[in-house]
């Protein structure tokens, strides 16, 4: 094996040392497969066709009502995207963020939270929004342009959506160094953190210093990485030469992947690598690995990037699809049912529409509310002049 | 310390105490009174727990108030603003210290879109009561990236405050302030005045954080005012003190508030004297003396007898450190400036 010098200071090209010194075709290939191909460490318990499989370190005993509930969450949210996407095509929406693809990831991390654990999003996660009791309307300003996100991130334990590719996954470690801090840390009882990112996201320094921050100080929080193969048009190869799960070894805490479009699989990790969390054994990072089978957002043209043959392949894997063989095949829904969840999840489309195309916008004063928790008179000053100013033109508006 | 004192300026009780102290010793007590009055308050940095920082701001503090409240972090400085932006969420009032100026540069990021942002995004569900401690300026001889003055970077970026203090009494009173305050404050700290000394009453507070003051006043005509902070306000105070020996009264401002600013008393005396020059080591375009320059044109335009005049440090990088005195403005700078002013 040539070392890295050799590599960087290449003799003349005319040198034989110095090409063979170089990595093979072969050799660079076989290093990118191994981040996109799901290995043979890929945690699943329900496979693409519906057959439950079993796994000696992460089984999960589920029972009927509880895997229909995951079949019901993963139905509405994924209503609640191809909505949003709608909206955005009628001009109602100014962009939208589209999770297809990805519920099994989010549903599956999602449910295996508590109400008392704290979750930091990136900003495609409306399937953790929706774990953690924020109605898809609140979000929809975000991307009408009327608000930033209107929930409250202290009551929901969901920090507002982070757009700066990474910057949440500091604020997550800081506040899991909190929770130990504040000796919430210790037993099953114990609070721990989550912090979603993705593929890209695992190239910015702010996620490799949160993952010093966190391991040094033992901090309880999850780094929860949907792999879903593509950051906007640069494939997953483009951020690492390693598979993501095992950068985790290098700053001494585990890695695992799982199959990201495996909701029981995806739980049933969550879950362990929370507890282990609260039991003062974290940090921990999960590679989920998925796919986004949509744009990366409106404004994309996946088209121009990867062929279609790929999202083909990674149809055949969807997450919802596989529940629903599965609970068919357990007898544990009938068509009655799924019919029912259907209805449920186009009376949630039809309310989304509606809140969305009456959402007023907000005033002017909006511009300067809030900017301080303690005020600021010269920006007090601004606000009053240029309030003062829209106030002279006929019925107080331009 | 008594909490209740912190903001207001005459709600002292009891026996004064005054003790002769640095900069750097006042800010040290400063924290450490902050530390004893509230729990939540936490201190994050590099090398500030057995070493007491490379300045020894917070010597002692870890050893008294133990690792888990004076955090020696890893050696990464958005590291330290973003998991404090966390910590802070989590409702501890945590106080970072960037080693030196040139070094907050990793951290931009985190104090623009997250810290500066949050509050607003939010619309006030997250405060983010934090602190971030930058000593700056020129002065020491020291190597490129140890003697900067980025101040107008943050005072230019909405949601944050921005202080300087220049003397061990503010140094003392305003740190503390700075910490209770629910808005996150960016605190320039003086690293070439750390060593002067000066009495302290560590009894009262002798003001709010957010205010300027006058330290010298002038109030006959033919004078000039002279508006600064940080470590330029004792060039002020010795320019004003020579001009005096020849006749001349200068007027001297400490500004100790960048963002935002309060230019009231500057107005008030720039209506009186009619002239102004503004004193800043920092680079002059588009900087804290820019925007005090427009803003005084703006408020004061009948009362100019000349136009503003800005003494600063040039706008290159900071030179090698051989060539630093003729960089930083000076007494003779500053006064040759006055004359100027007088002279128009």
């Amino acid at each position: 094996m040539s070392s890295p010098e050799q590599w960087t200071h290449p003799e003349p090209a005319s040198a034989p040392a110095a090409t063979a010194a170089k990595p093979t075709a072969e050799q660079v290939i076989a290093g990118l497969r191994a981040t996109d191909q799901g290995d043979v460490n890929l945690v699943q318990l329900l496979t693409p066709e519906g057959e439950r499989v079993q796994h000696p370190d992460f089984d999960i005993d589920i029972t009927a009502e509880e895997l229909r509930g995951l079949y019901r969450d993963m139905v509405l949210i994924r209503r609640v995207d191809r909505e949003a996407n709608a909206l955005q095509r009628k001009g109602q929406l100014g962009i939208w963020v589209p999770l297809l693809g990805q519920e099994a990831a989010q549903i599956g991390a999602g449910r295996a939270l508590r109400p008392d654990d704290m979750a930091f999003p990136s900003y495609r996660e409306h399937g953790i929004a929706w774990t953690r009791g924020i109605h898809p309307t609140e979000l929809l300003g975000i991307f009408r342009g009327t608000d930033m996100g209107t929930w409250d991130p202290v009551k929901h334990k969901f920090h507002p959506y982070t757009i700066v590719i990474g910057n949440q996954v500091l604020n997550a470690a800081g506040y899991a160094m909190g929770q130990k801090f504040d000796g919430q840390v210790g037993d099953s009882d114990s609070e721990a953190t989550i912090c979603f990112f993705g593929d890209g996201a695992t190239s910015q320094g702010d996620v490799h210093e949160g993952f010093v921050w966190a391991a040094v100080y033992d901090a309880p929080l999850v780094f929860f990485c949907q792999n879903n193969q593509w950051a906007i048009s640069e494939p997953t190869e483009r951020q690492s030469r390693l598979p993501l799960y095992q950068r985790a070894r290098g700053y001494g805490f585990p890695g695992i992947r799982v199959d990201g479009n495996d909701v029981l699989a995806t739980l049933a990790v969550t879950r362990w690598a929370l507890e282990e969390c609260r039991q003062g054994n974290g940090p921990i990072l999960i590679e989920a690995f998925t796919y986004r089978m949509d744009a990366h957002t409106t404004s994309d043209d996946p088209s121009r990037y990867r062929l279609s043959d790929e999202l083909e392949l990674w149809k055949l894997k969807d997450p919802i699809e596989r529940v629903k063989v599965h609970l068919v095949k357990q007898q544990w829904a009938d068509s009655a049912y799924f019919e029912e969840i259907e209805a449920e999840s186009e009376a949630l489309a039809v309310e989304l529409r509606e809140f969305c195309v009456n959402m007023p916008d907000p005033p002017p004063e909006r511009i300067f509310a809030n900017v301080y928790a303690e005020g600021n008179p010269v920006l007090e000053a601004q606000r009053d002049e240029f309030l003062g100013y829209v106030s002279g033109f006929a019925g107080g508006e331009h | 310390m008594a909490a209740p004192t912190l903001n207001r300026a005459d709600s002292g009780s009891g026996e004064s105490d005054v003790q002769t102290l640095t900069i750097s010793k006042a800010l040290n007590m400063g924290l450490r009174a902050a530390m004893e009055a509230n729990p939540k308050v936490l201190m994050m940095g590099e090398d500030i727990g057995k070493l007491g920082g490379v300045f020894r701001i917070t010597d002692g503090l870890q050893k008294d108030f133990g690792e888990q409240r004076v955090l020696d972090t890893p050696l990464a400085e958005s590291g330290i603003i973003g998991t404090a932006v966390g910590l802070a969420i989590r409702g501890y009032r945590p106080v970072c210290e960037i080693q030196f100026d040139g070094f907050i540069f990793p951290g931009f990021d985190q104090i623009v879109s997250q810290v500066a942002k949050l509050h607003y995004r939010t619309q006030g569900r997250n405060k983010l009561p934090m602190v971030i401690r930058v000593p700056f300026g020129g002065g020491i001889g020291a190597v490129e990236h140890h003697s900067e003055s980025p101040e107008s970077y943050f005072a230019h970026t909405a949601g944050l405050k921005v202080v300087s203090c220049s003397n061990p009494t503010d140094a003392y009173w305003m740190i503390q302030q700075a910490i209770d305050c629910d808005d996150p404050v960016l605190f320039f700290e003086p690293k070439r005045r750390y060593y002067e000394k000066a009495p302290v009453d560590t009894t009262k507070a002798p003001g709010p954080l957010f205010a300027s003051r006058v330290l010298r006043s002038a109030p006959s005509a033919g004078a000039a005012t002279l508006v600064g902070y940080g470590p330029m306000i004792r060039v002020c105070l010795d320019a004003a003190n020579a001009a005096a020996e020849d006749g001349t009264e200068l007027e001297v401002i400490d500004l100790r508030t960048l963002s935002p600013l309060d230019l009231g008393p500057v107005y008030e005396s720039v209506r009186r004297t009619g002239r102004l020059v503004v004193v800043s080591e920092a680079p002059s375009e588009s900087s804290i003396t820019s925007e005090i320059a427009a803003k005084v044109q703006q408020e004061c335009f009948y009362s100019l007898q000349a136009p503003v005049l800005r003494v600063t440090g040039f706008d290159t990088p900071y030179p090698p450190s051989k060539l630093e005195e003729e960089f930083l403005p000076d007494l003779d700078r500053v006064l040759h400036a006055v004359d100027r002013s007088l002279a128009w």
